[in-house]
């Protein structure tokens, strides 16, 4: 592994007074200045998906052909569709605040509890939404900081899945704590058997674990409708598979409209987690350190290929975890379908949130309310889920070429570069 | 390199007896399968083949099962005892060896009592093979320049889909290829804008727009294509191109001189890149900058012109090999129908060492293990088709666990470079 020379800023760049106000901002915060960029970043994505919606729709493209004659009339045109599509967004995700209202007032008013559930339900959504996102992006984070690119989250999510969905429709008479726990250990360890795979490939042959986990995101799909269609398979002949026994589930916490369950409060407390094992014990200053520099890490007495495989399989376990959240705590089953691409979403949530668990959580639920709201956007103002796939690879892109975001809004930096996150092929 | 390689002191290293356990097992895995010993159980395989309505005859070929799979078994037998005895030279050229016997092995057995066309088989190898291959090259000359490019798969989604939009439109398939070129060269120059200009770690960018391709096609066809059809069809796939005369010849002709022109490209392409690589200055030049751009930066070499006019051309041939897929092969354009073709080809490049050759041969295993699914398929062995899909992707896994480590890529690939 050839070490690389560190991205971008060369030298500090003393600050001046300046009429920029982001500068300002970027400088008097100090310390929550590294917020600024990933907003500015998440910022600018939206205002480039605004573009691609006003650009795919029938009745902007209409209104161009006839820009000479009314110019006015065309821009308003767009402001209107581009401004409904995120209305729509922001209703989908946080609910509508005229709804909201009216059932707070209702509530005070009547003690009735079902409007009020009713209104605050997209809210719930996000919230089951940005689950899987934390434990993914987690995930892809712990990767990153043990300078490794686990792009197998997609797989690992869903062996984790299969593996807690099994265990929790063959056992049908077990009390909850003891079946539940063991449900959640099936997912973890059949992900981080997943993860561990391209690990010790990496750590032993130097496979690069970016195609070989790859591999075992394409070796998982065809596992999981081997499995679907034939041993896995429900009655009716049906991809699906039966439902888990109750004693599985990850409790709801709200009555019925509302999906959040304990997962989200599991994901928190696993960020936390993961928090502490990377910052506090010794194995995790050891994959930090294999992650940092892996040639320093070894003449400090670091062994390279364990902490391989073992950040792979704490990766792949976090990532199993996601599925395994997801069919405990929403499906309760198992459909082919049941990801949508959670897992190359993580690796923008890894991005953004700076590889740290805070960011990845706060990460999470920014995806989570534009995944919930997307839904809304689709039905209301026609514009399909994928764009914000497309937001979240201008994500991507503007959160690892910061310079960019910085030229855009003419900010200096003030500090010394952004690490590197993962090498080349060796 | 953090690699570690098992090596003991003294003896051979635990990779060579591993390898001859391997032979030893693989060879009582065939001993297993063999089934019970009737003379008359034979393997057919078809060699005659149907083009353009007519039949290129060719005599069949007929194996008695139990003798060929008995032969087999025993080479492969000895070959472990040889390994573990006295150990082989060249040891990967028998693993190459002993894999294709065991492949045989396989499909002399999944024949037993039945027939398989080997022509179209084979045929069928090279055209799944095709752009893979190309994706390969496309690899090839971006990372020989020193600049990794996972984004294969995105430039090949983009150039599938403007392809088929500009042929839908144009009425023109030629259109639609160069069309598709340049929507791949469009993806590649911002990888390289990314990548050289704002030094941005390659393989994060790579993910980025993979990422993005795959959103922006599959939010154009649901908001564009599926609204209108006619985008869509660009009529019937590109037909295919038969050399006059040598097109009649039994087997070869069918397998290697009827094809999509698409595929006539890739065989120029496979021996351009080799003479353009291997024997001319522009090539020194482009190798010295992806081995060490310092160097070739003071011998007066412009180390970002190269490496951008390389990341263009590799854009632009991983557009080709989309439009191979979508116009070329398929008529039309399916969300993410990619479906990891790209990646493939970056294996099959590192299989083949960075070299055109090489590459080659990588993808054709890997067409290989992709076309067998459907013929086992309708062999009925047993064996469910979803898990036989399985094949070309621990294929490459298994590839790149044994050939990578001793793959030796170009010396600053992934690095960017700083001028001084």
């Amino acid at each position: 592994m050839s070490e690389k020379p560190a991205a971008s800023e060369t030298a500090e760049t003393p600050v001046e007074p300046t009429k920029n106000i982001l500068q300002r901002i970027f400088v008097r915060t100090g310390k929550l200045s590294s917020l600024l960029l990933p907003i500015l970043a998440v910022f600018s994505a939206l205002v480039i998906g605004a573009v691609i919606i006003a650009v795919s729709s029938p009745d902007v493209l209409t209104a161009w052909k006839a820009f000479f004659q009314d110019p006015l009339g065309v821009l308003s045109i767009t402001w209107f569709t581009v401004r409904d599509a995120y209305i729509a967004l922001f209703e989908g995700s946080f609910g509508q605040p005229k709804q909201i209202a009216e059932a707070i007032r209702n509530w005070r008013g009547t003690g009735e509890t079902r409007p009020l559930l009713e209104a605050f339900r997209p809210f719930s959504e996000s919230l089951v939404i940005a689950t899987p996102y934390i434990f993914a992006g987690l995930a892809v984070a712990l990767g990153f900081r043990g300078g490794l690119f686990n792009i197998g989250a997609e797989g690992q999510l869903f062996l984790g899945g299969l593996a807690s969905v099994y265990v929790g429709y063959s056992f049908t008479n077990l009390p909850w704590f003891v079946h539940l726990p063991l449900a959640l250990l099936a997912g973890i360890a059949a992900g981080a058997i997943w993860g561990a795979i391209p690990g010790f490939l990496k750590a032993r042959t130097g496979a690069h674990e970016v195609i070989n986990t790859i591999m075992m995101n394409y070796v998982a799909f065809r596992l999981t409708d081997y499995l679907l269609q034939g041993p896995m398979a429900g009655p009716g002949g049906l991809p699906i598979t039966i439902e888990i026994a109750t004693s599985a589930y990850l409790p709801s916490l709200f009555p019925k409209p509302m999906r959040i369950h304990a997962g989200f409060f599991l994901a928190l407390a696993v960020a936390a987690l993961v928090y502490w094992f990377l910052w506090k014990t010794t194995r995790g200053l050891e994959i930090r350190m294999v992650g940092a520099n892996p040639h320093a890490a070894r003449y400090a007495g670091v062994r390279i290929t364990s902490t391989i495989v073992l950040t792979m399989a704490l990766s792949g376990a976090l990532a199993g975890l996601a599925g395994t959240a997801q069919v405990l705590g929403v499906n309760h089953k198992m459909v082919r379908a049941f990801s949508t691409g959670y897992g190359f979403d993580s690796i923008a949530l890894a991005l953004l949130g700076n590889s740290h668990p805070l960011g990845v959580v706060l990460a999470s639920l920014l995806f989570g309310f534009l995944r919930g709201g997307a839904a809304r956007m689709q039905s209301v103002a026609g514009v399909p889920v994928e764009i914000i796939r497309i937001i979240q690879a201008l994500v991507i892109i503007f959160v690892a070429a910061p310079e960019i975001i910085r030229g855009i809004y003419r900010i200096k930096a003030i500090r010394e570069g952004e690490k590197t996150l993962a090498r080349g092929w060796g | 390199m953090a690699t570690v390689t098992l090596t003991r002191k003294s003896g051979r290293t635990i990779r060579e007896i591993a390898l001859g356990v391997f032979f030893l097992v693989l060879a009582a895995l065939i001993f297993l399968l063999l089934p019970p010993r009737v003379e008359e159980l034979k393997s057919t395989f078809v060699l005659t083949s149907l083009r353009a309505g007519v039949t290129i005859e060719a005599p069949d070929l007929v194996l008695p099962t139990w003798p060929a799979l008995l032969v087999i078994g025993l080479l492969i037998a000895l070959a472990g005892v040889w390994q573990l005895a006295r150990g082989f030279r060249r040891v990967d050229r028998v693993v190459a060896l002993a894999a294709g016997l065991m492949v045989a092995a396989f499909f002399v057995w999944a024949t037993r009592d039945a027939s398989i066309n080997l022509t179209g088989m084979l045929a069928s190898s090279l055209v799944r093979a095709t752009p893979i291959a190309l994706a390969a090259l496309s690899g090839l000359y971006s990372e020989r320049s020193g600049v990794v490019n996972i984004a294969i798969e995105g430039m090949m989604l983009v150039g599938a889909f403007t392809s088929v939009v500009v042929a839908s439109v144009s009425g023109s398939m030629l259109l639609g290829v160069l069309a598709g070129m340049l929507a791949g060269v469009f993806l590649a120059l911002i990888h390289a804008v990314m990548s050289i200009r704002y030094m941005v770690n390659q393989i994060v960018s790579g993910a980025g727009l993979i990422i993005l391709a795959l959103g922006l096609t599959s939010y154009l066809q649901r908001s564009v294509l599926n609204l209108n059809p006619e985008l869509n069809q660009p009529g019937p796939a590109i037909p295919a191109f038969a050399i006059p005369g040598l097109w009649k010849i039994p087997v070869l002709g069918p397998v290697l001189f009827n094809l999509s022109p698409i595929i006539f490209v890739l065989f120029i392409l496979l021996v351009v890149t080799r003479i353009l690589m291997n024997n001319t200055r522009w090539g020194l030049r482009v190798r010295a900058v992806g081995e060490h751009p310092r160097a070739a930066d003071t011998l007066g070499i412009n180390v970002f012109r190269t490496r951008y006019i390389c990341v263009l051309i590799s854009g632009a041939i991983a557009g080709l090999a989309g439009t191979y897929m979508s116009i070329g092969a398929a008529g039309r354009f399916n969300e993410g129908m990619t479906a990891g073709k790209g990646f493939l080809g970056l294996a099959a490049m590192i299989f083949g060492n960075w070299n055109p050759g090489g590459a080659f041969l990588g993808s054709l295993v890997f067409g290989f293990f992709d076309s067998w699914q459907e013929k086992l398929a309708l062999l009925e062995v047993g064996i469910a088709g979803t898990l036989l899909g399985m094949a070309p992707y621990l294929a490459t896994m298994i590839v790149l666990a044994g050939f990578v480590g001793r793959a030796r890529m170009p010396a600053a690939d992934g690095q960017p470079y700083e001028k001084q």
